[in-house]
C-alpha cells in the first residue's frame, strides 16, 4: 500500500511538473503589456521591500494603462518574491523570463539584483532598480538601470555631512559577507579618509550575519572614542546596534545609509533612536517636483488604505519613479520589445517624484543631491539636502 | 586596553556566557538522557522570545513572565511528543534528522506569523536600569545574568541528586532500557527533561533579549548552535560541564573580538569545538564512554 | 514478484532517455518562453549531484557529515575566480582589487570545475584525519562546524584579493548549453554508481551495517571512511562548482547551513541508501517549493480571502510536508532501495488488480 501511493506521488508529481512549470498563456481579450516586480517579501529585506512593492503597485492604480501605437495597453504587475536570497533571486527571475514580461522594476537590495542581472541581459529584458545603491548592479550590464544614487555618493555625503559637523575621527561598523554593508562602508571609509586625513578613521568592525550581541565591537569602538559612528547595515541589526549602543553609553551620534529609513527601527529603538542621522532619496515635507505633490497626497492615503502608516518610505516614492519612468520608455520606444525598450530608456527624461531622472552611459540616474535626515521625538526630520559634484 | 575597556569587555563575556550557559545546560539535559542534539532548541529559545513579546503586549510583566516560561515548556513538551517520541526506537539519524525538521519548521512558522523584521523587546524596567559604576555601563541584567545562572544550576543539580525524578533521570540517561525494566515510566521522565531544558531556555531567552533588545526569526539560530558546542566543550550530559562551556564561550569569543578579530568569532567557536572533539572528546567533566558491540 | 523481459526494460530506459533529450531539447529551442522550467531543472540536477554525494557517505557509509555546503563553497570559488574573464576582473573586485598572481591566471570551465572538485576533495582529506575519528552525531557537528569555519575564511577581510570577502563575485560565464549542466550531473551520478557497486562501495556498506564487524572482516575503517569522505567532498564541490556557474553571482551567504539542510531534507525524501530515490527527491524538492509558491499570495475565493494565505505560508507548508515524511514515512520515498522498472511494473500490475478487485468481473491473468 505504502509503495503504491509512493510511487503514485512521484508519478502525479513528476506530471505536474512539466505542466506547472509553463505558465498557459490565456486568450486575451484586451492588449496587456506585463512588467515584472521583483522584490523580496520574505527574508532579511522583506519589509523594505514591501514597502518598495507597494509604490509601484499605487503607480499601477495611477497609470494603468499605457498607450503604444496608437493603441491601449493594460499594465500587468507580474509580482515575484526573491527573499533576499541569492539562489532564490535566481529562479525568481527566470519566472519573470518565462512570464513573458517586457521589463522588470526591482530589487530592494543590491545583491539579488546583480545575482538577476546577467538573466534579465541574456533575455534582453530591461530592468530598473529603485533602491539597488552598489555599483555593481549596472556596471557591465546594458540592461539594468537604477532611479536611485549610488553608494560611493552616498558613502561621500555622510563623510563630507559628518566632516562639516566637527567629526575628526569615526568608526565603521559592517556586516561580513553583505555586499551593501561592505561595500558603502568602504566607500565611506575612502571618503573620511581623504577629507580628514589618513588615517581618520580609528576603527573597523565586522559582525555576522543574524549576530545579535554586538557590545564586544561597540566596548572596542568606546575604547577608541571616536566622533561618529557609521554602521550601513539592514533594518534587522540597525535597531540592536543602536540600542546596545546607547547601553553601553556611546553617545556619539551614529549615522546610517539609505536602509535606516523605516519606522521599524523607531519601533524597536525608541528613545535610543534619536538622534541618528541617515541619507535618502526623498523628503515628502519637501515635494521637488508637482508629481511629487500629487503623489503625497495620493500614496498617503493609498497607505492608510493598506493599513500601513503615515510616513511616505523614500523607497517606495522609488518604485513608483521606477515604474514610471518604465512606462515613458514604453511609451517612447512603442513597443512592448524588451531591446526597444532598453535602448528607448538611454534616452528618456521623466520627471519623476524624486527628481528629474535622466540616465548616463552606465545606466544610473544623473543624481548629486542626496537628503540627510535625522530622528527626533520618534520621526524622522529633513535636516538637509547634501550635493556632491 | 586601558583596565576599564577590559572589565567592559569581562562583563560583556561573563553575560554573554550565563545566558549560553542556561541554553547549553538544556542541550545537555536532552543529550544526556534521549542521546539527541536537539537542534530545534535554538528555535524554542526564540520563540519564547516572541511569546513575552506578545503577552507583555496585554499584560503586566509579573503576569506575563509565568506565562511565558509555562507557554516555552508547553512547547517543548509539545515537540517532544510529536516530533520525538514517535521515532523512538528508529536509528539516532532520524531522530536528529526530525530535529533539524523541527527547527526548520519553528524558524519558517515564526517569519510566517510574525515576519521577517524585528520585534522590539518588552523593557522590563526593573532589569533595565543602566548602572554607571566608573566608565563601566551595563544594565542591571547584564550583572544579573551570571548569578541567576549559576543558581539555577545549583538548583537543578541539587534536583539530579536529591529528587526522585532526578534519579530517575540519572538512570535513563546511564542505560535506557534498564531503567525501562526496573519500573521507571520513560515517557514522564523523558518529557520531565524537556520540559526543565525549555524552562531553563526561556529564563534564557529573557534575559538574552532584555540586554540584547529585538526578536526575530533567525535569533536563535546562532545562539542555538554555540551553546551546543558550549555543551559538547564542558562534555555532554554534564550539567555543571555545560555551564563551564557557556562561560568559556562567551569569554573567548568577546576576547576575540576584543583583539580584533570580530571576523572569526564564529569559527572561533567551531574551531574550539573541534580541538576539543579531537584532543578530548568527552569533553571537560565528560566521563569515558565505551563503545559497545 | 513478475519481471519485464530484459530486452523490454533496455528498451524503456532507451525510451525514457531520448524523451528526457528531447524534453530538454524543446526546452532549449524555446528558451526564453521556458526560462523557469530549464532553471528548476538544472538547478534540480545540481542539487541531485550534491544529494547523491551527501548520500554515498550518509546512507551508504554510515557517516553523517553536515558539511556540504562547505565543500561546495571550494568548488564554487574556484570554479568563479578562475573562469571569469580576465577583462572583467577589476570590475568584479571594485574595491580592494585582485591579488597579483590571480590577476592573469585563467582556466577553462572544465578544468576550473575539476579543480574545484579536487580542492575540496584536498580539503576533505584533511577535515577527514581528525573528523572520521568521531561517532555520529560528533561528526555530524564537527563536519557542520568545519563548513562554517571554511565560510568564515571566505568571508574574511583578509581574503579580500582573492575571493572578494563580502562583497561577492560576479559575472561567472554562464552555461554553453542547456544540455551542459545534465550532462555533468549525469556522468557525476553514474561514477558514483560505479563507485557503490565497486568492492569499495561494498565496504562501505559494511561499515555502515557494523563498524566493528567490518574491521573484524579486515575492512580497513579509516581507509574506507576517508575515501568515502574524501570521494563525497569531490563531488560535492562540482555540485558546487556547477551551482556557482548557475547562479553566475555568489558570495559566502549562499553557503550558509540552510543549504546543507537542503540537502540533507532531498537524501530523507529520497531514502537513505537510495542513488535513485536522491536524485528523484533532488527534482521534487527543488520544483515542490516552487509549485507551493501559490501559498504565497492572497486567495479569493468568492470575493472572500481565505485568511491563511499570504508570504511565508509556502515555507510553512513545505516542512510541514518534510517533517510528515520523517516522521510518517520514515524511509523516503524509496527507502534503501532503488527504482527498477520491475518495481514500477509490478507497482502498476497491482494497481491494476485491486481496481479490478473493486469492479465485480474479475479480469484474466494480462497478457505478460
Amino acid at each position: 500500500m505504502k509503495k503504491a501511493t509512493t510511487l503514485l506521488l512521484i508519478l502525479v508529481m513528476i506530471l505536474s511538473l512539466f505542466t506547472g512549470c509553463a505558465g498557459e498563456p490565456a486568450a486575451e481579450a484586451e492588449k496587456v503589456i506585463k512588467i515584472g516586480v521583483f522584490e523580496p517579501q520574505t527574508g532579511e529585506n522583506g519589509g523594505g521591500g514591501f514597502q518598495e512593492v507597494l509604490g509601484i503597485r499605487y503607480a499601477n492604480t495611477v497609470y494603468p494603462t499605457v498607450d503604444i501605437n496608437g493603441e491601449t495597453y493594460k499594465v500587468e504587475l507580474v509580482e515575484v518574491d526573491n527573499k533576499s536570497d541569492k539562489t532564490e533571486a535566481v529562479t525568481a527571475a527566470q519566472s519573470l523570463v518565462s512570464a513573458g514580461v517586457s521589463a522588470v522594476i526591482g530589487s530592494y537590495g543590491s545583491g539579488v539584483s546583480i545575482a538577476a542581472g546577467p538573466i534579465f541581459a541574456d533575455a534582453q529584458i530591461p530592468a530598473v532598480a529603485p533602491s539597488a545603491t552598489n555599483p555593481q548592479v549596472t556596471e557591465g550590464n546594458d540592461f539594468y538601470f537604477r532611479v536611485c544614487f549610488l553608494d560611493p555618493f552616498q558613502g561621500t555625503v555622510m563623510a563630507n555631512y559628518a566632516i562639516q559637523n566637527g567629526a575628526k575621527t569615526a568608526a565603521v561598523i559592517t556586516q561580513l559577507g553583505d555586499d551593501y554593508s561592505s561595500g558603502l562602508g568602504s566607500f565611506f571609509v575612502t571618503a573620511f579618509n581623504e577629507l580628514g586625513g589618513a588615517g581618520s578613521v580609528i576603527s573597523e568592525e565586522q559582525f555576522q550575519t543574524n549576530q545579535t550581541d554586538f557590545k564586544a565591537i561597540l566596548t572596542n569602538i568606546k575604547a577608541k572614542n571616536p566622533d561618529v559612528i557609521f554602521a550601513p547595515s539592514s533594518i534587522t541589526t540597525a535597531p540592536l546596534l543602536i540600542k546596545q549602543a546607547r547601553e553601553l553609553g556611546i553617545t556619539v551620534p551614529i549615522m546610517g545609509g539609505d536602509t535606516w529609513e523605516n519606522a521599524t527601527i523607531i519601533e524597536n529603538a525608541g528613545a535610543d533612536a534619536e538622534g541618528i542621522v541617515l541619507s535618502t532619496f526623498f523628503d515628502e515635507a519637501e515635494p521637488a517636483t508637482d508629481e511629487a505633490a500629487s503623489f503625497i497626497t495620493g500614496f498617503k492615503e493609498y497607505l492608510t488604505a493598506n493599513g500601513q502608516g503615515e510616513i511616505i518610505p523614500a523607497v517606495s516614492a522609488l518604485g513608483y519613479d521606477a515604474y514610471i519612468t518604465i512606462l515613458e520608455a514604453v511609451k517612447a520606444a512603442n513597443s512592448t520589445e524588451g531591446a526597444a525598450i532598453k535602448d528607448a530608456l538611454k534616452g528618456v527624461e521623466v520627471v519623476g517624484v524624486t527628481g528629474s531622472i535622466t540616465f548616463d552611459e552606465k545606466g544610473d540616474a544623473k543624481k548629486n543631491m542626496a537628503f540627510i535626515k535625522i530622528v527626533e521625538n520618534g520621526q524622522f526630520k529633513f535636516l538637509k539636502t547634501v550635493t556632491v559634484e | 586596553m586601558d583596565f576599564a575597556v577590559f572589565l567592559q569587555h569581562c562583563l560583556t563575556g561573563i553575560s554573554l556566557g550565563g545566558a549560553y550557559a542556561l541554553i547549553a545546560v538544556g542541550y545537555t539535559m536532552v543529550y544526556g538522557i534521549l542521546r539527541l542534539i536537539n537542534f530545534a532548541h535554538g528555535d524554542i529559545f526564540m520563540m519564547a522570545g516572541y511569546f513575552m513579546v506578545f503577552a507583555s503586549s496585554s499584560m503586566p510583566w509579573y503576569l506575563a513572565t509565568p506565562i511565558v516560561l509555562i507557554a516555552t515548556v508547553i512547547l517543548g513538551v509539545l515537540i517532544e511528543r510529536a516530533a520525538y517520541k514517535p521515532l523512538r526506537n528508529a536509528p539516532r539519524m532520524s531522530i536528529m534528522i526530525s530535529a533539524i525538521g523541527v527547527s526548520y519548521l519553528l524558524q519558517n512558522l515564526a517569519t510566517y506569523l510574525f515576519t521577517a523584521l524585528p520585534r522590539g523587546y518588552p523593557t522590563l524596567t526593573a532589569l533595565k536600569k543602566i548602572f554607571q559604576i566608573g566608565p563601566l555601563s551595563a544594565s542591571l541584567v547584564t550583572f544579573i545574568t551570571p548569578v541567576l545562572t549559576l543558581a539555577l544550576v545549583y538548583v537543578l543539580i541539587l534536583l539530579i541528586n536529591h529528587s526522585k525524578i532526578g534519579m530517575a533521570m540519572r538512570a535513563v540517561s546511564k542505560d535506557f532500557e534498564t531503567a525501562q525494566l526496573m519500573g521507571i515510566k520513560i515517557n514522564r521522565v523523558i518529557s520531565f527533561t524537556f520540559a526543565i531544558g525549555s524552562l531553563l531556555a526561556a529564563i534564557g531567552s529573557i534575559l538574552y533579549f532584555t540586554d540584547r533588545m529585538t526578536v526575530f526569526p533567525f535569533s536563535g539560530a546562532l545562539p542555538g548552535l554555540k551553546c551546543f558546542v558550549a555543551a559538547v566543550l564542558g562534555g555532554i550530559g554534564s550539567i555543571p560541564g555545560a555551564m563551564v562551556g557557556g562561560f568559556i564561550l562567551g569569554l573567548g569569543e568577546t576576547a576575540l573580538v576584543a583583539m580584533g578579530y570580530s571576523t572569526f568569532s564564529d569559527a572561533f567557536t567551531f574551531i574550539l569545538l573541534i580541538v576539543m572533539l579531537i584532543f578530548r572528546p568527552t569533553g571537560i567533566f565528560g566521563e569515558k564512554v565505551t563503545d559497545k558491540v | 514478484m513478475m519481471k519485464m523481459k530484459k530486452n523490454t526494460k533496455i528498451l524503456l530506459s532507451v525510451l525514457i532517455l531520448i524523451a528526457a533529450v528531447a524534453a530538454l531539447w524543446y526546452l532549449d529551442a524555446n528558451k526564453n518562453q521556458y526560462s523557469y522550467a530549464i532553471s528548476i531543472l538544472q538547478r534540480s540536477a545540481i542539487y541531485a549531484i550534491a544529494a547523491v554525494a551527501m548520500n554515498m557517505l550518509t546512507g551508504f557509509t554510515g557517516l553523517f557529515s553536515l558539511g556540504q555546503a562547505g565543500f561546495m563553497a571550494i568548488g564554487a570559488y574556484t570554479v568563479a575566480i578562475l573562469t571569469i574573464p580576465v577583462e572583467m576582473r577589476a570590475n568584479v573586485y571594485y574595491i580592494n582589487g585582485i591579488a597579483d598572481f590571480l590577476a592573469n591566471l585563467s582556466l577553462p570551465f572544465w578544468a576550473a570545475l575539476i579543480l574545484g572538485g579536487v580542492l575540496a576533495a584536498l580539503v576533505g582529506f584533511f577535515v577527514g584525519i581528525p573528523v572520521l575519528r568521531l561517532k555520529s552525531d560528533y561528526l555530524a557537528i564537527a563536519t557542520l562546524g568545519f563548513s562554517e569555519i571554511i565560510r568564515a575564511i571566505i568571508a574574511a577581510p583578509q581574503l579580500d584579493r582573492i575571493t572578494n570577502g563580502s562583497y561577492g563575485l560576479k559575472s561567472i560565464p554562464a552555461f554553453s548549453s542547456v544540455f551542459e549542466a545534465f550532462f555533468i550531473a549525469g556522468i557525476c551520478i553514474l561514477l558514483m554508481i560505479l563507485i557503490i557497486n565497486s568492492s569499495y562501495g561494498r565496504a562501505f556498506k559494511a561499515i555502515k551495517e557494523d563498524e566493528t564487524a567490518a574491521q573484524a572482516m579486515g575492512i580497513n575503517l579509516f581507509k574506507h571512511k576517508s575515501m568515502s569522505f574524501i570521494i563525497s567532498c569531490f563531488f560535492t564541490g562540482i555540485a558546487g562548482g556547477l551551482l556557482a556557474v548557475f547562479m553566475r553571482s555568489i558570495d559566502s551567504k549562499t553557503f550558509q547551513i540552510a543549504l546543507t539542510y537542503d540537502i540533507l531534507l532531498i537524501v530523507v525524501l529520497g531514502g537513505l541508501g537510495s542513488i535513485t530515490g536522491s536524485v528523484i527527491g533532488a527534482f521534487l524538492m527543488t520544483a515542490g517549493r516552487e509549485w507551493l509558491r501559490f501559498f504565497d499570495n492572497p486567495l479569493m475565493i468568492g470575493g472572500f480571502q481565505v485568511p491563511l494565505f499570504r508570504t511565508g505560508f509556502r515555507m510553512v507548508i513545505f516542512s510541514l510536508i518534510l517533517m510528515a515524511v520523517v516522521l510518517y514515512y520514515r524511509k523516503g520515498l524509496f527507502g534503501d532501495k532503488e527504482f527498477t522498472w520491475d518495481r514500477m511494473y509490478n507497482f502498476f500490475i497491482r494497481l491494476r488488480d485491486r481496481i479490478r478487485r473493486k469492479t465485480p468481473e474479475k479480469g484474466d491473468k494480462g497478457n505478460v
